[in-house]
C-alpha cells in the first residue's frame, strides 16, 4: 500500500482499520442510551441505570423498593422518549444516507420528495380538523405519503423516472403542500389551533407515548433494517443507471424500494416527532468521515450515529433550561456548526 | 461467445438514429467503432449492451436474444466499461473495482475473501494495485479509466463494451491504454470501443467498423476499411493517408487547410 495515499480526512488516518471502525457508532449509540436513561430532573448514575437493566432482565438482585421506583422513572417516564429518540434519529439518517447515494448527491437530504412538507400539512390539518391525536398521526402520514407519490408521478409522467425529474417533482410536491401548510395556518383559530401547529410543527419527542412507539416500532425497524440492505446495491446506483444495469443491479427495484421504505419511515418520524431538521442531512456526513463512503457500512453507521445524535440533542432540549426546548430547534441550532465541521474536510472528495 | 446485433433500428424523438446496423464482437478481437458526433455510435454500443431496447432488429449472445437472459448473468458475460467520469463519492479504487463482483455475489452479499483476492490480483495486472486505497475521485483520469477497466474485468466477463475509453486521456496515457487493450485482445477479451481518432486504429487495431447514416458502412481490417474515401465519407474531411517505408498506412494528413497570412 502506498503509504503516500493521502486519507480522506484526518478522523480516518486516525483510525487504522475500517472493520473496527464501523463498531464506532454503535457503542456510540448505546452510551447515549444509558446516559438518556440516566439523566434528567431526578438523575440517577449510570452504573445504576446498568444495574437496574441487569435486574430487569433477571441478571442481577436489586431491592424491590428501589426496583419499583427506578422501573417507573426509566421504563415508563424516560424509556418511550428514549425509543422515540433513537427510532426518529436512526430513521432519519439512514433515509437521508440512502437518498443522498440514490440522487447521486450528498447535498440531499429525506425531504427531497416532498415527504417532510406532505407531513407537516397533512398534521396540521388533523389539528384544523379535531385535534384529536391519532387524526393528526394518521394526517401527517397519509400526506407525506401522498407527497411523494405526487413527486413520483410527475417524474415518470414527464421525465420516464429520471433523476433530475424526481428532483423537480419533490420541489414541485413539497411547494404545493408547504402552501396547503399556510392555507391550513391561515384559516385556524389563531387563539388555540395555530398556536398548536407551530408547536407541533417545531417537534418534540415529549409527545410520543408507549402506545405510538409499540405501533410504530416494528415498521420502523423493518424500514431501516431494508435500507441497510440495500448498501452495495446503492454504491452501483450512485455511479450511474446504466453502470449499474450493466453490474446486473435491477435499478428500478432497487430505486423503488428505496424510496418507498425512506418515505414510509421518514413520515412516521413526522407522526412521533413532528418535524425534526437537519440530521438526515449530516448525519450521513459524520459516518462518512468515520467509515468511508461505502454503503454497506455507511447505512449502518447512519442509522447508529442518527440514534446517537437525536439522544444527544433531546439531552440539550431537556435539560439546558428549565423548560423544555422544542427538539427541531436544537437540531438545526446544533447541525449547522456540526455541518460547517463535516464540509471542511468532506469538501475534498465532491470535485 | 459471439455477440451479434443484426439489423438494428432506432429513433430518438421521430429522427432515425440507426436504421438497419449490423455489428458483432467475437473473444479475442479489438474492434473499433468509427463515426462523426450523433451518428449513433453510443445508442448502438446501449442496446448491444441491453441497456437500451432497439425499435427494430435481435441483438443475441451465443444465437439467444439478449432480452432473453437474466441481467445479472448477463453481467458476467458482458461488462461496460463507461467514458471516464466523476463520482458523487470519494468510493476508494479499490471499492470501485469490487462492484464488478456484485453479478457474482448479488447485492445482498458482502464480497468474501476470494472477491478481495480477485480484485487485489486484477488492479495489479492492470498496474494499479497501488491506488487500491486512494479514492477514486483524486486519481487521475488515466488511473480512473483502469479502475473502471479492472471493475469490468472482476465482472469475468469475456466480452467488454468501451464507450470512448480514449476521450480525456492525454496522449500518453491514450498510448498506454490502447496497447493494454491490445494486451487484452491477445489474453482472449473481445473488446469493443468506440474513438473520435482515425490514426489511432491504423496503429495496431485488429477490425475496424464505421457507423455511418445508421448502418455500418464498412468491418473489416483497419488497412482495408480505412481510406481517404472512407474517411471523406464518414467526416466530410478531405485527407490523404501517409505511409510508411513498409507500405502500411500510418496517419492521416488533412488536405485543402489552406494557410492564410
Amino acid at each position: 500500500m502506498n503509504e503516500a495515499s493521502p486519507p480522506s480526512s484526518a478522523l480516518t488516518a486516525a483510525l487504522p482499520h475500517i472493520h473496527l471502525r464501523w463498531v464506532v457508532a454503535p457503542l456510540l449509540a448505546l452510551a447515549a442510551t444509558l446516559i438518556a436513561l440516566s439523566i434528567g430532573r431526578y438523575p440517577v448514575p449510570a452504573w445504576e441505570t446498568l444495574h437496574f437493566l441487569l435486574a430487569a432482565a433477571g441478571l442481577a438482585p436489586m431491592e424491590p423498593d428501589r426496583y419499583a421506583l427506578l422501573h417507573n422513572l426509566i421504563v415508563e417516564i424516560r424509556l418511550p422518549r428514549v425509543l422515540a429518540a433513537i427510532l426518529v434519529g436512526a430513521s432519519l439518517s439512514v433515509s437521508g444516507a440512502a437518498y443522498q447515494a440514490l440522487f447521486r448527491n450528498p447535498l440531499v437530504s429525506p425531504g427531497l420528495l416532498g415527504v417532510l412538507a406532505g407531513a407537516s400539512a397533512g398534521a396540521a390539518l388533523g389539528i384544523l380538523l379535531d385535534g384529536n391525536w391519532l387524526l393528526v398521526q394518521t394526517g401527517a402520514f397519509a400526506l407525506g405519503l401522498a407527497a411523494v407519490g405526487i413527486a413520483v408521478g410527475i417524474a415518470h409522467a414527464f421525465g420516464g423516472g429520471s433523476i433530475i425529474m424526481l428532483i423537480l417533482g419533490g420541489i414541485l410536491s413539497g411547494a404545493l403542500f408547504a402552501s396547503l401548510l399556510t392555507m391550513v395556518k391561515y384559516v385556524a383559530d389563531p387563539y388555540s389551533q395555530l398556536p398548536a401547529i407551530v408547536y407541533w410543527l417545531m417537534g418534540s419527542l415529549g409527545q410520543a407515548t408507549t402506545g405510538d412507539i409499540a405501533w410504530a416500532a416494528a415498521p420502523m425497524l423493518a424500514g431501516i433494517v431494508l435500507l441497510c440492505l440495500m448498501g452495495r446495491a446503492l454504491d452501483a446506483l450512485s455511479m450511474g443507471d446504466d453502470e449499474a444495469r450493466a453490474l446486473g443491479v435491477p435499478v428500478t427495484a432497487v430505486r423503488l424500494v428505496t424510496i418507498a421504505a425512506a418515505t414510509l419511515i421518514s413520515a412516521m418520524t413526522v407522526s412521533i416527532a413532528g418535524m425534526i431538521g437537519w440530521i438526515g442531512l449530516i448525519v450521513p456526513h459524520i459516518a462518512r468521515l468515520l467509515v468511508g463512503p461505502g454503503n454497506a457500512l455507511l447505512l449502518p453507521a447512519s442509522a447508529s450515529l442518527g440514534a446517537a445524535f437525536l439522544l444527544f440533542a433531546d439531552g440539550l432540549a431537556r435539560n439546558l433550561f428549565t423548560t423544555e426546548l422544542p427538539i427541531g430547534i436544537v437540531t438545526e441550532l446544533l447541525g449547522i456548526p456540526v455541518f460547517l465541521i463535516v464540509l471542511r474536510r468532506v469538501r475534498r472528495g465532491w470535485t | 461467445m459471439i455477440l451479434a446485433a443484426r439489423d438494428i433500428r432506432f429513433a430518438y424523438r421521430g429522427r432515425p438514429v440507426l436504421a438497419g446496423a449490423s455489428l458483432a464482437l467475437a473473444p479475442g478481437e479489438l474492434v473499433c467503432l468509427l463515426g462523426c458526433n450523433g451518428a449513433g455510435k453510443s445508442t448502438l454500443l446501449r442496446i448491444m449492451l441491453g441497456l437500451q431496447r432497439p425499435a427494430q432488429g435481435v441483438v443475441t449472445l451465443d444465437g439467444q436474444p439478449l432480452a432473453a437472459r437474466d441481467r445479472r448473468q448477463l453481467a458476467q458475460l458482458i461488462a461496460y466499461v463507461p467514458q471516464v467520469h466523476v463520482a458523487p463519492f470519494p468510493y476508494t479504487v479499490q471499492q470501485v473495482a469490487l462492484m464488478g463482483r456484485l453479478p457474482a455475489t448479488g447485492i445482498l452479499k458482502a464480497p468474501g475473501a476470494g472477491d478481495l483476492a480477485c480484485v487485489r490480483r486484477l488492479l495489479e495486472h492492470m498496474g494499479i494495485a497501488h491506488l487500491a486505497g486512494r479514492a477514486y475521485t483524486e486519481v487521475s483520469g488515466g488511473e480512473r479509466q483502469l479502475a473502471l477497466i479492472v471493475r469490468a474485468l472482476a465482472q469475468e466477463a469475456r466480452l467488454l463494451v468501451m464507450d470512448e475509453p480514449l476521450a480525456g486521456l492525454d496522449y500518453g496515457n491514450q498510448v498506454r491504454l490502447l496497447d493494454r487493450l491490445e494486451g487484452l485482445a491477445a489474453e482472449g477479451y473481445g473488446v469493443l470501443m468506440t474513438t473520435h481518432d482515425p490514426n489511432q486504429p491504423l496503429s495496431g487495431c485488429q477490425r475496424v467498423a464505421l457507423l455511418s447514416e445508421g448502418r455500418i458502412a464498412a468491418d473489416g481490417p483497419a488497412g482495408e476499411v480505412l481510406t481517404p474515401d472512407a474517411i471523406h465519407h464518414l467526416y466530410g474531411v478531405r485527407v490523404a493517408l501517409m505511409r510508411g517505408a513498409d507500405g502500411r498506412g500510418i496517419a492521416f494528413r488533412p488536405l485543402a487547410r489552406e494557410c492564410r497570412p
